[in-house]
């Protein structure tokens, strides 16, 4: 039935095997994309890992075009940044997609994080895969920061201030710590100049290569689903799972519409509400850095409140320090911490979905809480609320191997 | 045919020392190719010849009165306290965390009642020790907003930690010391040298 190939098709398939005796192109794409069966029943949750994708190209591509007229230099930065505001053609435009992008990353992060907890996505055998998240999540995190400090505002420069000095609760080295990191006894240019370096070089090629080992570890694991089932357990006479589908053409499919969604909110932020009320960009930092006037309300972006707020609410520095790192740290451990016998919250009782939402709104208020001004009131509820966080993590090790499940299916449900 | 182990007769046990010690070597070697990089983040030499001695006269400064300098980048603090701030300094010491400022940083003359070496002026370091934000001054008649019982004293905007006013830090706030005091010196009466000791002290 096929017709004669042309010579131009015919032409094309010569060069591609010319390449894949070169460069195994068709095979990896095999591996990855058209012969790796994804579970048949994703829904919303997982569209958050290509956003996520995507944010990351989004804001390579952009801080590439913004290092071509930012200067890193106390003395310029400043300025510099409102020029490719008001100056550089289009520059708004690519200074508020990076700008926006940022907390558009952490508003996928989080939400792909949480699925997790929804999913036990993290529980065996993905538990690597769990931690490579996390360690991208640190990364982001740093490369946050960094950024941030680039445009030389007056919350630029006293939150750097303020993380800074977070080193120096470390007893005997803490001081010494922080002059090391700053390169000066202040907050100054020598102190720009590394933290542009880190945030344009060292922190993004770290990041790339987390998100390939991440993407590497899902590969071989395979993507978890909202019931919770290993695939691979049930397969066909060829081997593959009957409960999955190709993840291309499928999946690409699907997450393309998510991009489209993503990008309608995402382009909405960015024309009509770039700094979403001082959410992701804040007022005070259309001021230029000024050692000597501290900012009445010091507060982080709202993607680190919830850590921030654990910091406020112990009154003492050391172990504020301790418990806001140990905040981050915890995560890292999810994966043993829910003993559960089964994984999602779809077979789990009421008991873990009470929980989880305690928890989320605990993180939720607790970011809320962390930006607000911090009156004594303010201060019990933020110390309420960190006990809760950290509560939920030591109910869930010893309560999930014990609390009631429902019987898990064999095949996935729709 | 691969084989899995070494083929016959390899000395192993040379084999392991070459190893162990070539390693041995080679992190010696990366530890140390590490030094510069690492020391490369101290203060520059630049950095540190801006850190000289700072002059300040005092002749204009009024009772009740703060004056902000700079000295190393850091937000210095000279305020100048009537007789009647200076007994209220003795009457909220049951609420300091740190009253005789054993804890706290200071030079050994300025360890005293009032934190200072003449009674009448303070020399301090403004970077509040939780965090580093310059907590503001807020006299005993204009307490900070949302405060009810004050006494008069610094109170940082960051995280609401209070000092009194001898920079004497209150208990139940995240500040864990004092404010520090740098080394200073009166060169007369009415002129501080902010970055020195007095003659004769360390």
């Amino acid at each position: 039935m096929a017709k004669p190939a042309s010579g131009f098709s015919r032409k094309m398939n010569d060069l591609g095997n010319w390449i894949d005796q070169r460069l195994p192109v068709s095979a990896f794409w095999k591996a990855v994309m058209t012969g790796y069966y994804a579970p048949k029943n994703f829904n919303f949750w997982y569209y958050m890992g290509s956003l996520a994708l995507l944010v990351l190209v989004m804001q390579i591509v952009t801080g590439i075009f913004l290092t071509m007229h930012y200067k890193p230099s106390a003395d310029e930065a400043f300025a510099s940044v409102e020029y490719i505001m008001r100056d550089v053609e289009w520059g708004w435009l690519i200074r508020y997609m990076h700008s926006t992008g940022a907390s558009f990353f952490f508003i996928v992060v989080y939400l792909h994080m949480f699925r997790s907890f929804l999913y036990g996505s993290h529980r065996a055998p993905r538990e690597l895969l769990w931690v490579f998240g996390m360690l991208i999540y640190v990364c982001l995190m740093a490369e946050a920061f960094f950024g941030y400090v680039l445009p030389w505002g007056q919350m630029s420069y006293w939150g750097a201030q303020v993380i800074i000095n977070l080193f120096g609760a470390i007893p005997a080295i803490g001081e010494p710590l922080t002059e090391w990191i700053r390169g000066d006894y202040y907050i100054s240019d020598a102190t720009l100049t590394r933290f542009f370096a880190f945030h344009v070089v060292a922190i993004p090629l770290l990041l790339l290569g987390l998100v390939l080992l991440h993407l590497v570890a899902l590969r071989e694991s395979g993507s978890n689903n909202p019931d919770g089932i290993e695939i691979k357990a049930n397969k066909d006479e060829e081997g593959k799972p009957v409960d999955g589908i190709p993840f291309h053409p499928y999946y690409t499919v699907k997450d393309i519409f998510g991009v489209a969604m993503f990008l309608l909110i995402f382009a909405f932020f960015i024309f009509f509400w770039p700094e979403a009320g001082g959410l992701f960009l804040e007022h005070d930092n259309f001021v230029p850095a000024d050692p000597l006037v501290t900012p009445e309300h010091i507060k982080p972006v709202w993607y680190f409140t919830p850590y921030y707020a654990i910091l406020k609410a112990v009154p003492d520095k050391l172990m504020g320090v301790i418990l806001m790192a140990l905040a981050v740290v915890i995560l890292f451990f999810v994966p043993w911490l829910d003993r559960s016998p089964v994984k999602s919250v779809r077979y789990k009782g009421w008991g873990y979905r009470i929980m989880l939402m305690v928890f989320a709104f605990a993180f939720i208020r607790l970011g809320m809480l962390g930006m607000a001004e911090g009156t004594p009131a303010q201060t019990w509820e933020m110390r309420v609320w960190t006990f809760v966080y950290f509560g939920f993590f030591v109910l869930l090790y010893f309560l999930s191997p014990k609390m009631k499940t429902r019987p898990v299916p064999e095949r996935l449900t729709h | 045919m691969p084989s899995d182990g070494p083929p016959e007769g390899v000395n192993k046990g040379r084999r392991r020392f070459l190893v162990a010690t070539t390693s041995a070597v080679g992190a010696v070697g990366a530890g140390t190719a590490a030094v510069p990089f690492i020391k490369s983040w101290n203060p520059s030499a630049k950095a540190q010849a801006v850190g000289a001695p700072v002059q300040v006269s005092l002749r204009d400064l009024e009772p009740g009165q703060l004056m902000k300098v700079q000295w190393r980048g850091q937000t210095i603090g000279i305020l100048r306290r009537s007789p009647e701030v200076l007994g209220d300094l003795l009457a909220v010491e049951g609420e300091l965390r740190d009253p005789d400022s054993s804890e706290s940083q200071q030079p050994g003359y300025a360890q005293n009642e009032t934190r200072a070496i003449k009674d009448e002026y303070l020399v301090v370091n403004m970077h509040c020790t939780h965090l580093g934000c310059v907590p503001a001054l807020n006299l005993k008649n204009n307490p900070p907003k949302g405060v009810d019982d004050w006494e008069g004293g610094f109170y940082c905007p960051c995280h609401k930690s209070r000092f009194d006013m001898a920079g004497r830090v209150y208990k139940g706030v995240p500040a864990p010391t004092n404010l520090t005091v740098p080394p200073y010196t009166f060169v007369d009466d009415d002129t501080v040298l902010i970055g020195v000791n007095p003659e004769g002290m360390a």
